[in-house]
């Protein structure tokens, strides 16, 4: 068929904006298998296929696409699965504009081809309706330990139980799944598909061990002792950093992870039916410009909030969250409170009742090739809110660090790793995902893991057995 | 899943359950806690550690009935299971070869006092104790610390059972008789360890407090159960739960512990450990 060559993107179903502010189902609906087949006509099936490199897992783009615009999503599914393990999950929440799609030719004029809505589609159309399957696999015996469920952890694992070996998974928590289970929000990710797609990629034999902390139920050295032949790290960097301002004890205040984290994994938007409550006032601040913050703030809307205002140190320019997820947030009445940044948060017996914030400018570019903020002298302003929500990133949790010795680590707590193998200092452990990077998107992370899966095979397989 | 392989009441709103779990049984010390939830609907809620066995693989947890998990926890039986369980979760506490310590334990907070002046003893040091109810059917434990305690003091509220008062008079009393203590460990409600610490910083005497906000994770990556110790916020989950009892900023702590009282009295559910 000849290719569609309109510049623009098959729009995509969504809930309307007044509506979706009350209720937690999905924003975005995804495309009917016509929507799909249209978009999938707008790959040009170039053959420099820019786009594979821009996928951290490398998914044969073209060829899947291919596939779905023949209609054979069958076959589009079997090659999407054979390189990421969760493409349901990845078509829902990948910074596909920076990745993938920023490099597709059709993107030099126009729109790029809807990479991630194709990938969502064809997952979802798998997942509804093909039968699951379970290859056959080979197991060779060995054992190999990961540490965390998250994005990393989980595709590590699952990269090697394909593999043959005894993949055992440990998670602190009581649900598989990390930062997709606890961090994104339902109406972005819902959680009975995470638990499903989770579910299938971990069918070839991965043994799961909930409610163990690596690093304080059992440390790595001992995993090592009991027959692990090597051990994957992908803890993440759930340690939320706090603004170190007056008031930040106040009730009403909380950390981005806490108050998702009750949300989202505790269903807290259920209360009582749940029994983890959150509170919520009338007027909001989330102070932070990334993913968590927009994701922070939109949660809050839906829990009943009337102004939910984001504040963030520089201009809309430099805001680190998905241009998606901002454009939703507007949408649904967010209130952008740009070159602001709060030095005091008031409160009036111990609750929270407003917020001292400076105004800010911007200067020279700093490090990290960003505007640095610049305070106004003298510009403070108080505003009113009842509810604070701090989302200026984390750090890695200082368990694992704390307790295996020979691993060595950054002055900020990322686990040194050399970048090829994902190997660290320490013989046999290997380490990916946020604990390495420092807060970064899921798919990094899942790169990571599988990176650090083909090391271990490699590593372990050209060992000459003792 | 988690079987409980024994249940007993140690009074009438008191229970102490004995649930196999051995991950949290190898490598548990004195001080720390756990978080369960009892069932796929559950709430996370921590529960120090009253008693545990690394060979057998068990855990014990002593609490009163107060609210959604502890009523949930009470209808289980021997042989039921609970969800999760996990730990050993926070620092044990820091235990030192002193002379002489008396304990100081408020309610409940006689469970998590237990397994530290139990080991305190082990390690030679003289032991007395204090324990404070509201009333008699809430003291718990007088027979198993009767074993190894030098010097047991019991104070009620009501007086219905050893003196009527509160700890913190028995401990003044004792303190001005001249008894030298080289360490308090006063583990109850928060208001007792506030009141225990502003007396034993009168006499210059080091009190160690293990503190109990409301927690989420336990692990460290929420904040939830954050609390200023020296003018510095920690995080109670990792860097506790045992602080020195002179510089916990109580009052903070009680505000927060009492954030969601309406939502607990409400579905008459809380979110405190008991």
């Amino acid at each position: 068929m000849a290719p569609n060559m309109n510049p623009r993107k098959v729009p995509i179903p969504e809930q309307k904006p007044d509506e979706r502010v009350k209720n937690f189902n999905e924003v975005t609906l995804g495309y009917t298998p016509g929507q799909a087949q249209e978009e999938a006509l707008r790959c040009l099936q170039c053959k420099t296929r820019p786009c594979v490199a821009g996928c951290p897992v490398n998914v044969k783009i073209p060829e899947f696409i291919k596939k779905v615009s023949e209609g054979d999503f069958e076959e589009a599914y079997g090659i999407l699965v054979s390189e990421n393990c969760l493409p349901a999950i990845c078509g829902r929440v990948c910074p596909q504009e920076t990745q993938c799609e920023a490099l597709c030719v059709r993107s030099k004029k126009g729109e790029p081809v809807g990479i991630g809505r194709l990938e969502r589609f064809v997952a979802d159309y798998a997942m509804e309706k093909m039968p699951e399957q379970v290859p056959e696999i080979k197991k060779n015996g060995i054992r190999v330990a990961v540490a965390g469920s998250g994005p990393a952890g989980l595709t590590c694992a699952g990269e090697l139980a394909r593999l043959g070996y005894d993949v055992t998974i440990f998670e602190a928590l009581h649900a598989l799944g990390g930062v997709l289970m606890y961090g994104i929000p339902e109406f972005r990710l819902p959680k009975k598909l995470v638990e499903k797609e989770i579910a299938g990629a971990l069918k070839l034999g991965v043994r799961i061990e909930k409610n163990v902390i690596v690093g304080k139920s059992i440390t790595v050295d001992e995993l090592l002792q009991g027959g692990f032949k090597a051990v994957f790290i992908g803890c993440g960097a759930g340690l939320p950093s706090f603004l170190k301002i007056e008031g930040e004890n106040l009730n009403g205040v909380y950390s981005a992870n806490e108050f998702l984290t009750r949300v989202n994994l505790m269903k807290a938007y259920d209360f009582p039916r749940s029994p983890t409550p959150v509170k919520m006032g009338k007027k909001v601040a989330v102070i932070g410009g990334g993913n968590v913050a927009m994701d922070a703030a939109r949660t809050a809307k839906r829990l009943g909030a009337d102004e939910v205002y984001i504040v963030y140190r520089r201009s809309e320019k430099e805001l680190p969250a998905r241009l998606e997820e901002i454009h939703h947030a507007k949408e649904e009445g967010i209130i952008l409170k740009l070159l602001a940044a709060p030095v005091k948060i008031l409160g009036e017996n111990g609750w929270v009742t407003g917020m001292e914030c400076v105004e800010m400018e911007l200067g020279e570019p700093d490090a990290s090739g960003r505007r640095r903020p610049i305070e106004k002298k003298e510009s403070n302003f108080v505003f009113p809110v009842e509810t604070v929500i701090i989302a200026i990133g984390g750090t890695p949790n200082p368990l694992i660090r704390q307790t295996t010795p020979g691993l060595q680590v950054q002055k900020w707590g990322g686990i040194v790793v050399d970048e090829a193998t994902m190997k660290t200092s320490k013989e046999n452990v290997y380490a990916g995902g946020d604990i390495v990077t420092g807060a970064a998107t899921v798919i990094l992370a899942m790169g990571a893991g599988k990176k650090a899966a083909r090391a271990i095979h490699e590593a372990l397989n050209t060992k000459i057995p003792a | 899943m988690y079987p409980i392989l024994s249940k007993q009441k140690l009074s009438n709103h008191v229970e102490e359950i004995t649930v196999r779990a051995p991950y949290v049984a190898r490598r548990c010390e004195p001080g720390q806690f756990i978080i369960l939830r009892v069932d796929d609907e559950g709430e996370r809620i921590p529960f120090t550690i009253a008693e545990c066995d690394a060979e057998q693989g068990t855990v014990s947890i002593i609490y009163q009935v107060v609210g959604y998990t502890t009523r949930k926890l009470s209808e289980k039986k021997a042989g039921d299971t609970i969800s999760d369980f996990v730990g050993p979760l926070g620092k044990p506490a820091e235990l030192h070869h002193h002379e002489r310590v008396v304990g100081v334990g408020g309610g409940v907070g006689a469970a998590p006092l237990y397994p530290q002046l139990k080991k305190l003893s082990e390690m030679g040091v003289e032991v007395d104790l204090i324990l404070g109810a509201r009333n008699k059917d809430l003291v718990i434990l007088e027979d198993k610390f009767r074993t190894f305690c030098k010097n047991i003091y019991i104070t009620t509220d009501d007086g219905s059972y050893g003196m009527k008062g509160l700890v913190t008079d028995k401990l003044k009393e004792l303190i001005e008789k001249g008894v030298k203590y080289d360490e308090v460990i006063a583990i109850g409600p928060l208001v007792m360890m506030k009141f225990v610490s502003l007396l034993t910083k009168q006499y210059g005497i080091k009190t160690s407090v293990s503190l109990n906000p409301v927690m989420i994770d336990g692990t460290g990556m929420c904040g939830g159960c954050r609390v200023t110790v020296g003018g510095e916020t920690k995080f109670v989950c990792v860097d506790g739960p045992d602080f020195d009892g002179h510089r916990v900023d109580y009052d903070e702590l009680m505000r927060r512990q009492g954030m969601y009282k309406t939502e607990e009295s409400h579905a008459c559910r809380i979110g405190l450990r008991h």
